[in-house]
């Protein structure tokens, strides 16, 4: 769309006359520059000049580390290939989900397997696989007698990430199929085509660019991820636990910022490919809504061994999830499971600062949540409804904050702030505080909160403001007064979204955290090393109690007092 | 094999909700058929029925003498043409065209000339290598329909191929189905709620309401003889008036006008007559009333009058049949042709007159 000269004068008059807007970009752009630009720039001067003059050196070392390159061949090959599994897995749900007649029981079974990462700690699935199929492993050692199963090291990694990340293309690719026109498949059938033809000359056809997003978002995620190689990889080293072993255990910080930018690096052009050409190919080929509802599969040699499978993988996802709880109320896993104890517990608060750790995970994360959801939405309305220069730089650094793996975030925040900004001292005060861990929070959950508000927000018709406009109100009024409850329910779920996210983190957080903060995360994280998996078990057990407890409430409060349902009721 | 469809006593039900109450058909080989009607009358129904998208709850389907309750969609050798086209969209023309060949295995080397002679007969064979959103609406509908009789179906579908498109090209286009139609002599069963479009282009159309017919004929049949005042109602304008049979076999309105409508069977009661605009005509005696409003349209002038019981009509009056305007608020009588209205029974809306 060409906009007129005379049309962007107009704009930037607005703008002027309007100060709190003024205002409110300007310190937009200052922490969006401080604290997702500043950081990631420090790495690059870190590794570049890190011995002192401008020069390749500091590359030149890592890549000669042979655990370093070891490390990127591991985290691709790992990455690849759960990217792949999540993406077929994810496939076969939506499908059935969206063309498959299926029971209230697998139905049911869908909505626990969609919603149980979202809830759960990033690590729970390594506790749990370790716990079920390790050396000491329930279904290993007592129910197959196995003694000797590792499941440390590669495979174990790609069970417990294919597992905790195909919920998320699940959902994508749900979505996408649901935007899939019935009556191109019902055309195809009625010009002879079986289903199967239908498939995959039809469906698939159309999913590709939708597939291929779902698996490198997934391939983002596993690459990025800290905490599963952390506990279940062993000496399997991926480059996320690589970067933190440089620089908690070697103190290697010019090595660790360069091994981080390679890691970026990564990311990056993955994010860049799925951005710009993949979800532009996938909106071309599915723009329209469906037209009408889709005719589902109610021929039993298709629907039994679909339905069966997804339950049962299902059923499996749901096991180890469960397995946790179950975990923290045996004596001494492995070896003694009767009469169930709640001593864990106990210790977890008398003996491990349990009630410390719960309280400062807490009140942090409480803090940040609010602040992240305001945020997130004050950005995507300036995105969606506003013109201004500096659009597309507060746009761009947001969505590239979702590219940034937490551990390079880490590492930046380290260069960057511990001898203060450009280590001038400025800012230093900053350090090791609880604020910073708090920012860290904000800028963790920022992405997907703006990007949720931006699709909440594209939705409201523009002249619906333009009339508040006109009866008087300056844009603070209009946000708050017409914006803000038109997209109450998304503003919720981005405020509980980013609480959730916020105590469950620890891969940015486990590098800045210091001795006056206690973090579950990091507790678990510590237990769960040193092998004591009933203590580890019992915080993670409460932790999803607290985080599912969040979620509950969200949804209740939505019923009550939510807008969707009565948009629904005026359609 | 021939290709008619008969349907018996088709039944769908959505939960309570009874969408098709026994209805019954039976559609010639070769004909153009319609089935026309409000929207939730079951018409698109009915249609995916056929197609075999919907379940049959009850009743039997016929293509010729084969039962096709249970034949899968894809066996049941249809043509489909949807109301949004349902193009590939990632596939050009041609190779949507192609489509239905391929799925029945016809040999490599007649895909292409059919292809090309299908995309001809809709007049679109330049367009053969453009993807369909490089398309304009109406070269979508085409596309759409040489992908359907390309396959040389033994029966053609249509589910309101027309309502996407402006009322020019819905115009052109509906010329272009009924030409095509003609000359490839498939049995083609066309949706539509539009009675104007219905009667234009069909040779038998089947009027529907709340999952019933209401009746069926030829366009002419069912403009002239409406055997219901829905039927009368929804095809075209018919003004309604309340009216009295006597035992003499009489028509009695409001005491003021009697006249003998032919019946087609003895009957005394109150009841309902329907007259078209272009039946009712001034006289010297008949119905009292006031021209409300005229308004001069070329070739005819439709007047709204106010009779003096308070019934409003409209009235058509060709131009090249008068050399007078009647001007508003003129004292008028009005009379009909007793032998061209239609009459009803109050109680039951069953159709009286001959």
């Amino acid at each position: 769309m060409a906009r007129t000269k005379q049309g962007a004068s107009l704009d930037r008059k607005k703008l002027m006359a309007d100060p709190i807007m003024m205002t409110t970009i300007i310190v937009l752009i200052t922490f969006l520059t401080l604290f997702i630009l500043y950081p990631l720039a420090m790495l690059l001067v870190d590794s570049f000049v890190g011995d002192g003059s401008l020069s390749l050196g500091v590359f030149k070392r890592i890549f000669q580390m042979p655990n370093f390159t070891t490390a990127i061949g591991n985290t691709l090959k790992v990455g690849f290939v759960v990217g792949i599994l999540s993406t077929l897995v994810g496939l076969l749900f939506a499908y059935v989900e969206v063309y498959v007649k299926i029971g209230k029981f697998t139905g049911g079974l869908f909505k626990v397997v969609s919603m149980l990462p979202v809830v759960s700690p990033p690590f729970v699935l390594s506790l749990s696989m370790i716990m079920l199929f390790g050396k000491a492993g329930i279904i290993t050692r007592f129910l197959l007698g196995i003694y000797d199963n590792s499941v440390y090291g590669y495979w174990g990694i790609v069970i417990v990430q294919t597992l905790t990340f195909f919920p998320v293309c699940y959902m994508m690719l749900k979505g996408l199929l649901k935007n899939i026109d019935p009556s191109l498949e019902e055309a195809a059938r009625d010009m002879g085509a079986s289903r199967m033809k239908v498939f995959t000359s039809v469906t698939l056809p159309l999913m590709l660019p939708g597939l291929g997003n779902a698996f490198l978002v997934t391939f983002i995620e596993s690459i990025a991820d800290f905490a599963n190689p952390m506990i279940i990889g062993g000496s399997y080293d991926t480059l996320a636990t690589t970067i933190y072993l440089q620089i908690t255990g070697a103190y290697d910080k010019a090595g660790a910022a360069a091994m981080a930018v390679v890691l970026l690096c990564i990311t990056l052009a993955m994010f860049c490919v799925q951005k710009f050409y993949l979800e532009a190919k996938t909106a071309a080929t599915l723009t329209g809504k469906a037209s009408r509802a889709r005719m589902m599969i109610e021929d039993n040699s298709v629907r039994r061994p679909l339905t069966f499978l997804c339950a049962l993988a299902a059923m499996f996802v749901i096991l180890m999830y469960i397995c946790v709880p179950i975990g923290a109320f045996f004596p001494t896993w492995g070896y003694k499971f009767f009469p169930l104890t709640g001593k864990w517990f106990k210790l977890v608060f008398t003996r491990y600062k349990g009630f410390k750790a719960f309280k400062d995970s807490f009140i942090l994360s409480l803090i940040s949540a609010p602040i992240t959801a305001l945020l997130s939405m004050i950005i995507s309305y300036l995105v969606v409804k506003r013109n201004f220069r500096g659009k597309g730089f507060i746009e761009a650094v947001s969505m590239l904050a979702m590219a940034v793996p937490g551990t390079v975030l880490g590492v930046g925040y380290i260069r960057g702030f511990s001898g203060g900004v450009f280590h001038t001292g400025f800012l230093q005060g900053i350090y090791g505080t609880g604020l910073i861990l708090v920012i860290v929070f904000i800028v963790r959950s920022l992405p997907t909160g703006t990007r949720s508000g931006i699709s909440a927000l594209r939705q409201i018709d523009k002249s619906i403001e333009e009339s508040a406009y006109d009866m008087g109100a300056d844009s603070f009024k209009v946000f708050m007064t017409v914006t803000l409850p038109l997209i109450k329910d998304s503003f919720l779920s981005g405020l509980v979204t980013s609480f959730v996210r916020s105590i469950t983190a620890i891969s940015a957080i486990i590098l800045l955290v210091t001795p006056q903060f206690l973090l579950i995360t990091v507790q678990i994280n510590e237990f769960a090393e040193k092998g004591s998996f009933s203590l580890a078990c019992a915080f993670a057990t409460i932790l999803i109690i607290i985080t599912y407890s969040a979620v509950l409430l969200m949804n209740l409060f939505m019923k009550r007092f939510g807008t969707s349902k009565k948009i629904k009721e005026d359609d | 094999m021939s290709n008619e469809v008969i349907i018996k006593n088709a039944v769908k039900k959505y939960g309570d909700f009874t969408a098709l109450n026994g209805v019954s058909l039976d559609i010639h080989e070769g004909e153009f058929f319609t089935l026309l009607g409000p929207s939730g009358c079951g018409k698109t129904t009915l249609l995916r029925m056929i197609a075999g998208f919907n379940s049959i709850e009850g009743g039997e389907f016929y293509f010729g003498d084969k039962l096709i309750n249970d034949v899968p969609a894809h066996k049941r050798d249809i043509g489909m043409v949807f109301q949004n086209y349902a193009i590939f969209p990632h596939l050009d023309v041609k190779d949507n065209v192609a489509y239905g060949l391929k799925a029945r295995n016809v040999p490599k080397n007649q895909i292409a000339p059919k292809v090309k002679e299908a995309l001809e007969l809709v007049q679109i064979a330049h367009l053969a290598d453009r993807k369909p959103n490089e398309l304009s609406g109406g070269q979508q509908q085409r596309v759409a329909l040489a992908r359907a009789f390309v396959i040389e179906p033994s029966v053609l579908l249509m589910d309101e191929p027309l309502s996407n498109l402006d009322a020019k090209l819905r115009v052109q286009m509906r010329t272009v189905i009924k030409k095509l139609q003609r000359r490839l002599g498939i049995t083609t069963i066309y949706v539509t709620h539009d009675q104007e479009e219905a009667l234009a282009i069909s040779d038998r159309i089947a009027v529907m309401k709340d999952g019933h017919i209401m009746q069926i004929g030829t366009p002419s049949e069912i403009y002239a003889k409406p055997q219901n005042p829905f039927v009368a109602g929804f095809i075209g304008v018919s003004n309604f008036l309340d009216c009295e049979v006597d035992k003499d076999g009489m028509t009695v309105i409001k005491n003021e006008l009697k006249i003998k409508v032919p019946l087609r069977k003895p009957y005394a009661g109150a009841a309902k007559l329907s007259a078209r605009p272009e039946q009712l005509f001034f006289s010297k005696e008949g119905m009292p009333g006031t021209v409300q409003l005229s308004t001069f349209l070329g070739d005819f002038i439709e007047y709204e009058v106010k009779l003096d019981d308070g019934q409003e009509l409209i009235i058509n009056e060709y131009t090249k049949d008068t050399s007078e305007i009647h001007t508003d608020g003129e004292k008028v009588f009005i009379s009909f042709d007793p032998d061209r209205v239609s009459l009803y029974e109050a109680e039951t809306e069953e159709v009286i007159s001959q």
